[in-house]
């Protein structure tokens, strides 16, 4: 009987297991060794840490990682300020059809692809695009107005990329939030505030905090909407890396470039959650 | 009993899986956009019964797919020319052709001479030209008529309203149009390193006359269709296709030369379908194919007779944007040494990160 509840067990897990290790960690393993490669000649590679002292060393890519990290933080918290008056209003102050009908609406933009949404964006802002033309038609433009590629649309583009992802887990522990609770509150005196800051966010902290973690790997991963919304202005660390591996063929130092990019993206999450006295414990629990 | 059936089914999969991969007569092509068109294809596949699966891609992600499976995947790929010797040399990616394979005599001799010569590698030969073109500009002759060469994208009165790519082309067009020569410092790569800083001081100074750097062929021809941008980099076909509905804008050869490319049929180092590859390539070589392959890809190609079977209209604008003295002044790339690419690398990423 022992035995055959451990082959149980052990088979449930395979599953796992095989896409931990087949799709993530040998992967990463591989990646590292790459990464650990100097070229010192014609298809010649010795062992050396001369890629991460690239990275370290050239102040140019240090500081495209510190843009991106910067900017998806503000994304982040950006998104957050939307979602959660968004997410209040379909989780408390509605009920019944209309609030599915809200949930679904926040849903149909991502059955399309991130491009097509992307390209939606494009043909909004451009210079020839409809925002322009209904300013110079309302007259508060004289001429066509380019809103595209700058760090605007960078930002733009990535709030609206990762809002479900912050409405979602907001919605679910906002629903879990007793009426009877907020209304104690308001009998025990509280103003709107104080109920705000005393009773609600402290319930949705666990949302709150496993949202902006999603978002922000998310807005530091993400590849099409800065490259495509940013033009010449995005500068953002995947691209570097996309084009180490592709235009120039550097793949080792790509690797040290996307393992820099899994170490920082931690320490960064790993800080915020000290910085904001919260555990992973606490939200998955 | 469940674990025995799991096992089962998993060898039959993986035997599947070897089957399937193993067959012959399925011809997988790593090209351009344009290089296969569906007619090509049904036709190449009554003739022989061959089939053919066309994944289309660039120079750049030809080379990292198949150094990513030390050339596996493909039976046949299209890089250009100046980057088959170095990739070669540093990933071993392809194998030689054996020109035994190859009816000769459906291509035009100085085109095969050459292509031969730039891509042997230890006296082996890796590959045989196909359709070639040439980058230059394309310029809305009617609102940047000041537009002639690569430098003058950063003339004031064009401000804003120019696009270029930020790879090697616009480095290599910059150099040439600033005097310098580039493909002459191939091998020397300090000097090399000399003529990239001079060309990244001009671009990192131009960058504010640019409204975007383009990524994709598509994107560059909305820029132009929609009048935001007025003067570009780019092939020459882009700016014949627009010709052909918009009568100001054409390609322009400047006057420091247009970069002349030629891309090529290489056998990827693991292609298990040879004989459906050199099928192939003597097919799209028979100058009535050849031709379709023109109507397609707006390029010409090394076929020898082709051009009997080439649209006038095509005809008309490549006379149009290359007088004789224009086809004399084309670079040709050579082939790009290997390492060359980092130092380039380093000069693109600083200019894109420039303010």
């Amino acid at each position: 009987m022992r035995t055959e509840a451990k082959v149980g067990l052990g088979l449930l897990l395979t599953p796992l297991l095989l896409w931990l290790s087949l799709l993530i960690f040998i992967p990463h393993v591989d990646m590292f060794i790459v990464s650990l490669q100097e070229r010192i000649g014609v298809g010649k590679y010795q062992t050396s840490l001369a890629n991460y002292l690239t990275f370290f060393q050239e102040p140019l890519y240090l500081w495209t990682f510190l843009r991106t990290a910067v900017m998806s933080i503000l994304a982040t918290l950006m998104t957050l300020l939307i979602a959660f008056p968004v997410s209040y209003y379909i989780a408390k102050m509605v009920k019944g059809r209309l609030q599915s009908a809200l949930f679904l609406m926040c849903l149909v933009p991502f059955w399309v692809s991130e491009l097509v949404r992307t390209f939606g964006w494009m043909i909004l802002l451009r210079e020839t695009g409809i925002f322009s033309n209904l300013l110079q038609f309302v007259g508060l433009a004289d001429g066509p107005v380019e809103m595209l590629y700058n760090d605007g649309a960078i930002m733009l583009g990535l709030v609206y990329t990762s809002m479900l992802f912050m409405v979602v887990p907001l919605v679910t522990t906002l629903e879990s939030l007793p009426d009877e609770v907020i209304e104690a509150g308001y009998d025990l005196g509280g103003s709107g505030l104080s109920v705000l800051r005393e009773i609600i966010i402290p319930h949705a902290m666990p949302g709150i905090v496993s949202g902006c973690i999603v978002v922000f790997m998310l807005s530091l991963g993400n590849y099409l909407t800065p490259t495509m919304l940013g033009g010449k202005e995005s500068l953002w660390f995947t691209e570097l890396i996309y084009s180490q591996f592709i235009v120039r063929f550097n793949w080792e130092l790509g690797s040290a470039f996307g393992f820099m990019l899994l170490i920082l993206s931690s320490a960064i999450v790993w800080g915020m959650l000290k910085l904001t006295g919260q555990s992973l414990e606490k939200t998955m629990g | 009993m469940k674990t025995h059936s799991f096992i089962v089914s998993a060898a039959v999969a993986a035997v599947v899986a070897g089957t399937s991969a193993a067959s012959a007569d399925t011809l997988r092509l790593l090209t351009w956009g344009g290089y296969a068109p569906e007619e090509v294809v049904a036709k190449f596949e009554a003739e022989t019964g061959h089939t053919v699966e066309v994944t289309k891609s660039n120079n750049e992600e030809m080379i990292a797919k198949l150094r990513a499976t030390r050339g596996g995947g493909f039976d046949l790929a299209q890089p250009s020319q100046d980057r088959i010797a170095g990739p070669q040399a540093e990933f071993g990616i392809y194998k030689p052709i054996d020109l035994s394979k190859i009816d000769a005599s459906q291509f035009i001799p100085s085109m095969l001479e050459a292509t031969k010569g730039n891509t042997t590698v230890d006296g082996e030969v890796y590959g045989v030209p196909h359709v070639w073109g040439t980058s230059g500009l394309v310029v809305d002759t009617a609102k940047a008529s000041s537009v002639k060469d690569y430098t003058d994208l950063c003339n004031a009165d064009v401000a804003g309203k120019v696009s270029y790519r930020l790879k090697r082309p616009t480095l290599i067009g910059f150099a040439y149009s600033m005097g310098l020569d580039p493909f002459a410092a191939y091998g020397d790569e300090a000097a090399y390193a000399e003529i990239m800083g001079k060309v990244e001081d001009k671009l990192i100074e131009c960058k504010a006359n640019v409204k975007t750097y383009w990524g994709g062929g598509d994107e560059l021809m909305g820029l132009l269709r929609s009048g935001e941008v007025v003067a570009s980099m780019a092939w020459d076909t882009g700016g014949w296709k627009l010709n052909a509905d918009m009568a100001d804008i054409t390609f322009v050869a400047p006057e420091a030369g247009a970069l002349g490319w030629i891309d090529t049929f290489v056998l990827p180092a693991k292609g298990k379908a040879d004989d459906a590859a050199y099928a192939w390539i003597n097919f799209v070589m028979q100058p009535e194919v050849a031709a379709m392959i023109t109507a397609a890809a707006g390029n010409f190609t090394a076929s020898q007779g082709a051009d009997a079977y080439a649209d006038d209209a095509l005809k008309a604008r490549y006379q149009a944007s290359f007088p004789q003295e224009a086809i004399d002044n084309i670079k040709w790339y050579p082939p790009v040494p290997a390492g060359l690419e980092a130092i380039e690398g380093g000069v693109l990423d600083r200019v894109k990160a420039a303010n």
